[in-house]
């Protein structure tokens, strides 16, 4: 338990000395274009692949499991997107994002800490945990709203093309499912939730990267922990964000 | 100049500098040689920062490092330059960008008046037309030669060296050994180079200071190190089959 204890006090040293004023504007505004396309442009391929399928999948369970003549038809569209905005698209593709993205961060950060770049930083006078760790966070909380609102688009059209496909819901019907009883609201829940998740994931990632120590192997296990603890943070949060901002 | 005055440093229960006290003059090739395991690199880290005395005090030419806030430190770490044992070169940069990293970062230079200097100090540690190459194209000794230039881009008052030698040829390690003394001398500046290479200790080691279990056990010069009756050091010195023949 101290254990535990003792991790979050050093996260939360980490993110003070994380979040202060870069030194230099135009190399910071490099870094946030860089990351930006490394952590966001990087992943729209297999969030479109995962996304698509997933719609699909969706779609046709909800087709094939509706056997009342009372239930319409468009009730599929309706489900489809309903599950894709509140659900699996910012949970399921933030829980993808934290094994992409997250590995990537905390073995990126961890190898220059066990080859003693992050000591050159330092030596230099520059802020290493500013420097390495804030424009990956900026850009993730920049870029992933993005990639999720690209998401549930690919999702949804995921869904349309199955049902066209198999001939199991018109477009018509599809179309119609997707317009009832639509709320705003649902996006800028789900947006929200994908701002917390993009925090978590690139922080967290960050701190086992930059607490790294000893060789390859520990920036092995540092990037396991990273998605692992990433992945178990958006699940607690999720279910706390879902209680504060759908009640 | 550098003093280490009284430096104790604890990891857990194992207490790796007891009373560390030493002097490291302006304008020479300071020495710090021991075993390894016996605290040079960590006396080395204690007198950058990287780690923090339990207690003592770290001078930079009478100004207290040791009791100087964050920001204080950042202005004085602008007149530090360090070789790390691999280089720490930065993997994302090509050899021009890794120079010309601390320039970007704080000086108010012209793109020209940088890559002027990037190529002074590139030319200056013998590297010319290696601007474009990645670090992983790079040699070992190649390295090393690009972290020096990094190093001394900034016209450094103090240059750190750890082991600068580790994982060179002999004729590699010469062309370092001379290039680090060259460049001191050159700047006037305060070089400590950590070392257990007695090669760089007979051409280089203007001052040596012997670490053994974490204490200063000995200090002399390259000259009076051969001729010490100090037990402990004349089996560091001797350790080996070819200075134990040339000491018969």
């Amino acid at each position: 338990m101290i254990k535990v204890f003792t991790t979050i006090g050093n996260y939360v040293l980490l993110m003070q000395k994380v979040f202060s004023r870069p030194q230099k504007g135009r190399i910071f505004w490099n870094q946030l274009m860089t990351e930006i396309n490394s952590l966001g442009l990087e992943s729209l391929g297999i969030v479109a692949f995962i996304s698509a399928f997933m719609g699909a999948v969706v779609s046709i369970q909800t087709a094939y499991n509706i056997t009342s003549p009372l239930i319409p038809m468009s009730m599929v569209g309706f489900t489809v997107r309903q599950s894709v905005i509140l659900e699996f698209s910012p949970t399921v593709i933030s829980l993808i994002l934290a094994g992409k993205v997250g590995s990537r961060i905390a073995s990126e950060i961890g190898t220059m800490r066990v080859t003693e770049q992050i000591d050159a930083l330092e030596i230099m006078g520059v802020n290493s945990a500013n420097y390495l760790i804030f424009p990956k966070i900026v850009a993730s909380i920049l870029i992933n709203p993005v990639l999720i609102v690209f998401s549930m688009w690919m999702g949804i059209l995921g869904g349309w093309v199955a049902m066209v496909a198999t001939g199991l819901v018109s477009t018509n019907d599809f179309v119609q499912g997707i317009r009832i009883d639509f709320q705003g609201y649902t996006i800028f829940y789900a947006i929200t939730k994908t701002i917390f998740f993009a925090f978590i994931i690139s922080s967290v990632s960050g701190f086992y990267g930059y607490i790294t120590r000893g060789g390859a192997l520990e920036v092995g296990q540092a990037s396991t922990k990273a998605v692992v603890f990433s992945s178990v943070i958006i699940i607690l949060f999720n279910l706390v964000l879902t209680q504060l901002l759908l009640t | 100049m550098i003093e280490a005055r009284n430096i104790n440093k604890t990891f857990g229960d194992h207490h790796v500098l007891k009373d560390v006290s030493c002097i490291f003059e302006k304008g020479k090739t300071n020495l710090i040689i021991g075993q390894s395991g016996s605290g040079k690199t960590v006396l080395m880290k204690c007198l950058v920062g990287l780690f923090e005395v339990d207690s003592g005090m770290v001078a930079y030419d009478d100004r207290n490092f040791t009791t100087m806030n964050f920001e204080q430190r950042k202005t004085l770490r602008k007149e530090i330059g360090m070789l790390f044992q691999g280089g720490a070169l930065f993997d994302s940069m090509n050899v021009e960008e890794n120079v010309m990293f601390p320039l970007n970062m704080f000086t108010k230079e012209l793109p020209g008046e940088k890559l002027e200097r990037v190529n002074f100090v590139l030319k200056r540690v013998n590297l010319e037309n290696v601007n474009k190459l990645m670090p992983s194209e790079l040699s070992g000794g190649m390295r090393k030669r690009v972290a020096i230039a990094r190093a001394i881009a900034m016209k450094p008052q103090y240059l750190f060296c750890d082991e600068p030698n580790s994982g060179l040829d002999p004729l590699t390690s010469g062309v370092i050994d001379h290039l680090i003394r060259e460049i001191t001398e050159e700047y006037e500046i305060t070089t400590i180079v950590n070392t257990h290479d007695m090669n760089s200790v007979l051409s280089i080691g203007d001052s040596v200071a012997y670490i053994y279990k974490g204490q200063l056990w000995w200090k002399g010069d390259k000259e009076t190190i051969l001729h010490t009756d100090n037990a402990e050091l004349n089996e560091f010195v001797f350790g080996t089959e070819l200075t134990s023949r040339l000491k018969r």
